[in-house]
């Protein structure tokens, strides 16, 4: 939820690093082709900046110490380690880093090496992202990645030879990929006993490469039914792998989950450095400039980067907490649905009742503590149920 | 202007044509030759105001202009009466009729006459008129002349040589047929000096001067200032103001035997100054009425609901104006469940409905969802209670002892080729046969008696292309017959759609549930669960489809700026949410109701 800025809520920060070796056919993520090289200045550059003003708004509230950082991408690993490592050192620097901080580094397979991950471990990152996505080369050939399948462990045990914590995303739905290939890349990842895995359904996003060769008829749209039936294999292999779902795309051994990820779903502040990178402090959300261009010439100019804010109403602000809420395993308690710019907690009840009757709320969290917690079904319709739930 | 024409100089005719065969054209020509407009001021159809007249090429609202045509050295006036074109005003048509002598039966040569063209013609043989045989467009390359001018000499009795050939476009042979007006169209006659009589053949509401009323006097005289009496509604007004069209209007003194001619009398509504009534003067009343004064009834109903409920006030003003206008238009608040508040609206026919429709969407600017369109039925309960079914949600749910339906009497004109075709369809829609003519050894006239029902629907477009558009087809009201009839309901999830509703031959009960489950449910987005869409007669389901659940609707990734992104966007389904109708649970876009309900009535077009 919004309201003033608080002490008691966690701050994060973000630093976006929006280059990568080449770019993937179904990525519309900010990124460019490049290594990055003199990003790492500009980024501090924005840190300083960003200090301030936070400064200036927590005027008498003290500093706060980012509780978790996460470096994604882009692929973060382009840049040296020492440049990542010094760009940490700024946060520390100037945010300020708690004890126990959690520190994501993403990475693509083939941008690290044994050495590169003992740096960063070195310099204060506990835990590494790897992009793997699929462990089928002729997956991994349709989504553009160039890393090897084959590799992978090897990439997973200097992670862990270096101290770090693992996870990794994976895509499912590639056009072409069969449910046994993707069953087969579930249970690599259970085999290699990590404690926490992401998967992201395939989205085509309009305007990419993989888009235009789906237009054309070249490869086949995703399909509704196939991601389906993926999704629910990942919950089941990944469940007897003993990772639970925590969130919607997101399975972990307990107490492994992404503390950065929660914040965002649990209100926390968090701080994006870094071009298009957003910002949500108390309830105002802004972002910054895509082009890395116009970001460096305004922090040249001494300006924070910024391309536009928002500051949701009441409703909006409950809205997004209905919606992050009901990604959650722990479920959304509908007790704050009697906050203003919300339903009366009695239609909210209602409402939940009836998702739960279509099977999409899960009854015994919603009769016992007044949760909506989403079925395995409702998981794949949360947008449905937020939908319902908000006023 | 001097008034009072001696009755012997005036010459009152018509112009009966198809859509089509250059009635307009002609009309202009006239206009053009008599010198009462000159070629500067010559806009094409100048009779025709109303724009979805002029963009359609037909006239809806009949009216005079007076010209003057000198034969040998003798001023006439010839006051050309314009008649509407379309078999739903064919009551109009009979009182434009009614206010003439003498009738030009206007036919394209290179087509021949069409079945509303012969209904009119014998309208006018009814009436007496003095019938001037013309063949039209004689310039195009396809005209045929003999082969026409014979069809149309065996119809009317006279020899192919007195059929005149006209180009109304070129205007070859229009001065010798407003001669021939002269020579052979019967003056007027009348009681000059008894109370007065004059026939209202038309009557327009003018946001200006307020009911513009035409009339042809046909005893006494009407003066200005005078107080006149209604006959037919029985009401009482004061003339305002007099006077002659040629071609704007002119007042005069007053109108006088045999003229033709308007009455302002302040009224604003046309209900008050009704087509058909006769006016006479107060002082002095006449003791009975011109023949012919009816009302004028509905004979096909439909719900027209705004788009955005908010607009509902703005429809109700709209009707209301039109209303001042179309004496025939009648309609009252209607809700439906589905579509929310609306009216019911009564036309003559689906050319009056579509009119009405259009001009709601385009002069008012409003957005318009209309009901598949519907007659209306006479249904005796056992009991013997009798329910008036305007609408299928009246439709009684008790024990029924019989249902009525109205019929009509329809002519059909084609090549003799198509009557196999034509036999086909006419008893697929339960038509009955009641003769056949030959009107030339390859054109026949077939008459039938249908239910008005089987003609509402897409009965004209059927027979057009199965007779690759050469039958032409009129009809006229006669009854009411007895008809196996069922209603047909629509349900989601069990629950009925209204709007979906409709009254159908027991036989068609079926396949008209078929049609409608099938096209739902293409139209309605999968919801978290299964929708069943069921036809059902009664309690009796006869058609049932299915909308799978939807399985998936969830966002992959939810970080940093997605959540910014992804709540923007469901905000944006929330509103779109609203513009949704709830049908018990299940959500039915807007789009899905017009998208069903409009191909439930195309095509429409005549």
């Amino acid at each position: 939820m919004g309201g003033p800025a608080s002490v008691s809520r966690p701050f994060e920060v973000y630093v976006h690093v929006p280059y990568c070796r080449r770019r993937c056919g179904y990525c519309d993520f900010n990124t460019y082709v490049g290594d990055g090289e003199g990003y790492a200045a500009v980024a501090l550059a924005e840190m300083e900046l960003a200090a301030a003003w936070l400064e200036e708004r927590w005027a008498g509230g003290g500093g706060r110490p980012a509780t978790t950082v996460f470096f994604g991408g882009g692929t973060p690993t382009v840049l040296p380690a020492r440049d990542l490592v010094a760009l940490l050192d700024g946060v520390r620097a100037r945010f300020g880093l708690a004890p126990e901080a959690e520190v994501t580094v993403e990475a693509n397979p083939d941008t690290v090496n044994a050495g590169s991950l003992r740096e960063l471990a070195a310099g204060g990152f506990t835990r590494v992202s790897y992009g793997m996505q699929s462990f089928v080369p002729s997956v991994l050939q349709v989504l553009d990645r160039t890393h090897d399948a084959a590799r992978l462990p090897e990439v997973v045990d200097w992670a862990r030879v270096a101290g770090l914590d693992v996870s990794c995303d994976l895509i499912y739905g590639t056009p072409g990929e069969t449910i046994d290939e993707w069953r087969a890349s579930l249970e690599a990842v259970v085999a290699m006993g990590l404690s926490h895995v992401s998967c992201y359904a395939l989205t085509i996003e309009p305007g990419t490469p993989l888009w235009r060769r789906v237009q054309s008829g070249a490869v086949a749209d995703t399909d509704e039914d196939d991601l389906v039936t993926k999704y629910e294999l990942a919950d089941s292999v990944l469940g007897e792998g003993g990772l639970g779902w925590y969130e919607i795309s997101n399975w972990a051994v307990p107490g492994a989950e992404c503390r950065h990820n929660l914040g965002y779903w649990t209100g926390a502040d968090w701080w994006g450095i870094g071009p298009g990178a957003h910002s949500a402090i108390g309830s105002e959300r802004f972002w910054n400039v895509r082009l890395p261009r116009a970001y460096e010439s305004l922090i040249a100019a001494g300006r924070l980067p910024w391309a536009g804010c928002d500051v949701p109403d009441a409703a909006g602000l409950v809205l997004e907490h209905i919606m992050l809420g009901v990604r959650l395993a722990q479920g959304l308690d509908l007790d704050v649905l009697g906050l203003p710019g919300s339903a009366s907690r009695a239609v909210a009840e209602g409402t939940a009742g009836k998702l739960a009757d279509d099977g999409l709320l899960d009854e015994e969290a919603l009769g016992g503590r007044h949760r909506a917690v989403l079925t395995l079904r409702g998981r794949m319709l949360a947008d449905i149920v937020t939908r319902e739930l908000a006023p | 202007m001097s008034t009072r024409v001696a009755p012997e100089l005036i010459r009152n005719f018509c112009i009966i044509a198809h859509i089509d065969h250059g009635k307009s054209t002609l009309a202009d020509r006239m206009l053009q030759i008599t010198g009462v407009v000159d070629e500067r001021a010559m806009r094409d159809q100048y009779l025709d105001r109303m724009d979805i007249e002029r963009e359609r090429g037909i006239t809806i609202k009949s009216q005079a202009v007076r010209m003057p045509w000198t034969v040998d050295g003798v001023e006439h006036t010839l006051n050309m009466i314009d008649t509407p074109g379309h078999v739903d005003f064919s009551y109009e048509v009979s009182r434009s009729l009614a206010a003439c002598e003498g009738a030009v039966l206007l036919v394209d040569a290179a087509q021949g006459i069409e079945a509303q063209t012969l209904a009119n013609l014998y309208l006018a043989l009814e009436n007496d008129l003095d019938i001037i045989p013309v063949l039209n467009k004689i310039d195009l390359p396809a005209a045929q002349p003999e082969k026409y001018a014979e069809e149309l000499a065996n119809l009317i009795g006279v020899a192919p040589s007195e059929v005149r050939l006209i180009s109304a476009k070129t205007g070859e042979g229009v001065r010798e047929l407003l001669d021939a007006i002269v020579q052979t169209v019967t003056p007027p006659t009348g009681e000059p000096d008894g109370p007065a009589r004059a026939l209202i053949f038309d009557s327009v509401y003018d946001s200006y001067r307020g009911v513009v009323t035409y009339v042809r006097v046909v005893d006494g005289s009407l003066r200005a200032r005078e107080r006149i009496w209604m006959m037919g509604t029985r009401a009482q007004h004061e003339l305002l103001e007099i006077g002659v069209i040629s071609p704007e209007p002119v007042p005069t003194k007053g109108l006088s035997v045999g003229e033709v001619g308007y009455l302002i009398t302040g009224v604003k509504d046309v209900r008050q100054s009704r087509v058909g009534d006769t006016v006479t003067g107060y002082e002095r009343q006449a003791k009975r009425p011109l023949a012919g004064y009816r009302d004028p009834k509905p004979m096909v109903y439909s719900g027209l609901y705004p788009i955005d409920g908010s607009d509902y006030p703005a429809l109700r003003d709209a009707l209301d104006k039109l209303k001042l206008n179309d004496a025939a238009l009648w309609y009252e608040p209607e809700t439906s469940a589905a579509l929310g508040f609306g009216f019911r609206c009564g036309f003559l026919g689906l050319l009056h409905l579509e009119i009405i429709r259009e001009r709601l969407e385009r002069e008012f600017g409003l957005d318009l969802i209309s009901t598949a369109p519907n007659v209306v039925y006479q249904v005796t309960m056992e009991d013997g209670t009798e329910v008036e079914v305007r609408n299928p949600s009246e439709y009684p749910s008790g024990k029924i002892a019989s249902v009525r339906e109205p019929v009509v009497r329809a002519t059909i004109l084609a090549p003799s080729e198509f009557i196999g075709a034509i036999m086909d369809l006419t008893q697929q829609r339960r038509g009955a046969i009641l003769g056949m003519d030959y009107l030339s050894a390859d054109r026949v006239e077939m008459r039938y008696t249908l239910p008005l029902a089987e003609i509402v629907f897409d009965f004209f477009d059927q027979l057009k292309s199965r007779t690759r558009g050469y039958a032409t087809l009129d009809y006229d009201a006669a009854g009411v017959q007895e008809a196996d009839l069922v209603k047909v309901d629509i349900l989601l999830q069990g629950e009925q759609v209204d709007a979906f509703s409709a009254i159908v031959h027991k036989d068609e009960a079926y396949s008209y549930g078929v049609m409608m489950v099938g096209r739902l449910r293409k139209l309605i987005p999968r919801q978290q669960f299964e929708v069943a869409i069921q036809a059902a007669v009664g309690a009796r389901v006869i058609a049932r489809e299915n909308v799978r659940s939807l399985r998936k609707d969830v966002l992959a990734k939810c970080y940093g700026g997605d959540i910014t992104r992804k709540r923007k966007l469901l905000e944006k389904q929330k509103e779109g949410k609203k513009r949704m109708k709830m049908v018990g649970r299940v959500e039915v876009p807007q789009e899905a109701f017009i998208a069903a309900l409009t191909n439930a009535e195309e095509p429409k077009k005549k």
